[in-house]
């Protein structure tokens, strides 16, 4: 009946394998320009090395990440073999073709641009290409899982659709948005002028298109590990989801209100007005709202676990919790850095603390923690959760997989901290050289150093990550146990309409992403002497 | 089981989701575009439309006494663009060529100099002809320079950077220059000072930037010398002046002397 299962698999090696491959460019980074290496003298390599980590990382590991585990729900969750496998296959191959693409000429030093492109500069029209390829290729997953879920609502009229699924099409749903934003810078700005049709670019209309896509995404990623923590790990330590209804609101609300927030990115770009900043700050404001939600919905929802264990008294609960549990673990460490990066979330979406921090390292640390911490620690839950039935062999390194997720906190931590520690002290991002001999900066090369020490932890990390999924493929086989989700205490019979589709929502969605970027981007259109000479990277005359 | 509607007043869901985000915004609006933009001490909105147009973005008619701060000195009017004066016929080199007699007396029969002028052989058509019409329109002032370029057409002022730019960079033996300095290979972030390579070739060349390699030592201490005291200020945005302003007369005795070395 699971017709998926290699499609599953072939989404996530390719996600974990470029995750591997991308995560020691990261330290050498770190380690490059730091006080223990003298500088590389050419910073080229150093901006040739961010890109392709950022491209990897941001676009290609999460993008994978979200359609795999959306195949594997769509199957489990609707209890019948997936509609489109060959639809899935072509966009798996989009995103392979695409991300070669995109990679060789930033290997060649063609398009050391950053993941964020940065107009007016401009790189090879591949690597461009190559990033629009893999995007269509995650649009393919994205009409997938809304034809998946249509056809089941058709052929079962009136009946909830089950959570997990109704969360995963909302997170595609918000990715199909989302993407719109940096389509349009693509295609219409930065393409055109990498092909030498165009030699100007209006770098500041750029700038507010992709902050349509900047922070959207960064619920994209978040999505695989918000499904994880209510469809999962309420199961997996043998407790009950405290609210079907409420999960249902918290995907909803990261729907209509994650989308008009990005020009928080941009409070510091003079073509926007401080109205819009103002009501983009807003906005930011209350999309903590579903993450708050989410805190209470799996706290108590382990709380019940805790107690059906056993678990007695205010706090007793928490001792009775099965903390050798991989998946009770990773949920745990990955809240602690929720929790962190989540408080300094609310100092950047602040129009004047942001202006401490805007441009500094703390931003580089605030989204390695949110990101590579509390949401990729949840990927490699998902995988250690879902792995045998991918399989159909045993994954029971346990010790391996608890030392893999402590390392990884504790090196998301150790290289984190220190990092918006320099931020607050004024460090800037994106350079490539930090002369730690001037007196002014002396004092942050011993925060620099443990940096590169919690690097260097992490990449002992993924290394393990990868030995544990290593040694699943070559166990013996087993037959696993049927997947499960979590169940609700209360599993819904009915839902109102308004809980079971997406209509009035992605209406909200569009609705508020007009009113919120509508202006900005037609002003930009129809100021005159708004485009700038576009600096081609990586050309020498 | 019947159909709710959802695009319906009757429906709760409809009402209050729609209610509530636009009620959120239309406070976040009047806070946002009204009532902060006057709480500006130093701006003074004509009304409260002036207001919104601002918190909006809009350019508005600034204020009269916001003049803008002209240089009181003729700066470049030469607008240069990325792939500007690029593949010149065969044709305009030969006039340059022809152009180039008068030059050879300073910049060599073959654009290398004997005579600490810089070695024209090689350099970026841009440069070339950036510098001429400076000279010609005196927004760089040579007493040299001035009378010779006075009759150049704007013709012939490009033949003559195809000219130069065509001819070979031939390398004279010169001892090896070594390492870059560090001035010319990572420049001083604290002090706000790229790296010299960062525009000059060493690590990327930018447009306007000359080809610095193997000129005369002194002729680039001069003209660094004349950017700090600002006698020298055809860079229209100051660049260089701000960067020499900052260097150490060592820093500029360094980066002048390795990029004579180079070849």
């Amino acid at each position: 009946m699971w017709t998926s299962r290699r499609l599953v698999l072939a989404h996530l090696w390719f996600a974990f394998g470029s995750f591997g491959a991308a995560l020691p460019l990261g330290e050498w980074q770190m380690f490059i320009r730091s006080p223990l290496h003298a500088w590389i003298s050419d910073p080229e390599w150093y901006y040739r090395s961010v890109t392709a980590h950022g491209t990897t990382m941001a676009y290609v590991f999460p993008t994978l990440v979200a359609m795999g585990f959306g195949y594997f729900v769509t199957e489990h969750a609707l209890q019948r073999p997936m509609v489109g496998l060959r639809w899935a296959w072509a966009g798996l191959a989009l995103v392979a073709v695409g991300t070669v693409m995109a990679i060789v000429p930033v290997a060649l030093g063609l398009a050391s641009v950053l993941y964020t492109f940065y107009p007016p500069l401009i790189g090879n029209p591949f690597y461009y290409i190559g990033v629009v390829l893999v995007v269509v290729g995650s649009w393919v997953w994205v009409a997938l899982m809304s034809i998946n879920m249509y056809r089941w609502k058709r052929d079962n009229p009136g009946a909830p659709v089950p959570f997990p699924m109704f969360a995963t099409v909302a997170g595609s749903y918000l990715w199909a948005w989302t993407a719109v934003g940096a389509a349009l810078e693509l295609l219409f700005q930065i393409i055109p002028v990498a092909l030498g049709w165009r030699s100007t670019i209006d770098a500041g209309l750029a700038r507010v298109f992709f902050s349509w896509t900047l922070h959207a995404i960064v619920y994209f990623w978040l999505m695989p590990a918000y499904i994880a923590y209510y469809t999962i790990v309420p199961r997996a330590i043998g407790g009950r989801l405290f609210s079907d209804t409420m999960g249902r609101i918290a995907f909803i609300l990261f729907l209509v209100v994650a989308m008009p927030i990005g020009i928080h990115h941009a409070f510091e770009d003079p073509q926007i007005g401080s109205g819009f900043k103002y009501l983009h700050s807003v906005f930011t404001a209350l999309v903590a709202l579903p993450t708050v939600l989410t805190v209470f919905t799996i706290c108590a929802s382990v709380e019940i676990a805790g107690r059906l264990r056993g678990g007695k008294g205010v706090l007793g609960w928490l001792a009775a919790l099965p903390w050798r549990n991989p998946i009770m673990l990773g949920a745990a460490l990955s809240f602690v850095m929720l929790g962190f990066g989540g408080a300094g979330g609310l100092i950047n979406m602040s129009y004047q603390l942001n202006a401490t921090v805007h441009n500094t390292q703390w931003i580089t640390g605030h989204f390695h923690l949110i990101f590579a911490g509390a949401i990729v620690i949840m990927y490699f839950v998902i995988a250690y959760d879902i792995w045998p039935h991918l399989t159909g062999r045993a994954l029971d390194s346990f010790d391996l997989m608890r030392a893999q997720l402590w390392t990884w906190f504790l090196g998301m931590i150790v290289l984190t901290f220190p990092w918006h520690w320099v931020g607050i002290l004024g460090m800037p991002r994106r350079m490539a050289f930090y002369d730690y001999t001037d007196p002014a900066i002396a004092a942050q090369a011993a925060s620099v150093t443990m940096s590169v020490v919690g690097g260097a932890i992490l990449v002992l990390s993924g290394v393990l990550f990868l030995v544990v999924l290593a040694r699943g493929q070559t166990a013996p086989r087993t037959e696993p146990a049927t997947y499960r989700f979590s169940v609700a205490v209360r599993p819904p019979r009915t839902l109102p309409a308004a809980l079971n589709g997406f209509g009035l929502w992605l209406g909200l969605m569009v609705g508020l992403t007009i009113v919120n970027y509508g202006f900005p981007i037609a002003h930009s259109l129809v100021t005159p002497g708004t485009a700038v000479p576009a600096v081609k990277v990586g050309e020498r005359w | 089981m019947i159909r709710e509607r959802i695009a319906s007043l009757r429906n709760p869901w409809f009402t209050a989701s729609i209610g509530i985000t636009v009620a959120i915004a239309l406070v976040a609006a009047v806070v946002g575009f009204v009532w902060l933009p006057l709480q500006h001490p130093g701006e003074r909105f004509k009304g409260v439309w002036d207001a919104i147009c601002s918190a909006s973005g809009l350019v508005r008619n600034a204020a009269s006494s916001a003049q803008i701060v002209r240089a009181d000195y003729l700066t470049t009017s030469v607008e240069i663009e990325p792939q500007m004066l690029g593949g010149a016929s065969a044709e305009s080199i030969g006039r340059g060529a022809t152009l180039a007699l008068r030059c050879t007396m300073c910049h060599g029969a073959r654009g290398l100099s004997q005579a600490d002028t810089p070695n024209l052989a090689g350099q970026y058509p841009v440069t070339i002809y950036k510098e001429l019409v400076d000279f010609k329109t005196g927004a760089r002032g040579s007493a040299v320079m001035a009378p010779l370029v006075a009759d150049l057409s704007d013709a012939d002022m490009r033949d003559l950077a195809a000219y130069y730019a065509y001819l070979p960079r031939v390398s004279v033996p010169q001892p090896s220059a070594g390492e870059p300095p560090r001035i010319v290979a990572s420049g001083a972030p604290l002090r706000g000072i790229a790296p010299c390579g960062a525009c000059h070739g060493e690590v990327d060349s930018k447009a306007s930037a000359a080809w610095l390699e193997g000129q005369p030592a002194i002729y680039l201490r001069t003209q660094l010398e004349a950017f700090s005291t600002g006698a020298r200020h055809n860079d229209i945005g100051e660049q260089m002046r701000n960067i020499v302003r900052r260097m150490t007369a060592d820093e500029i005795a360094a980066a002048s002397a390795f990029y004579a070395a180079r070849q």
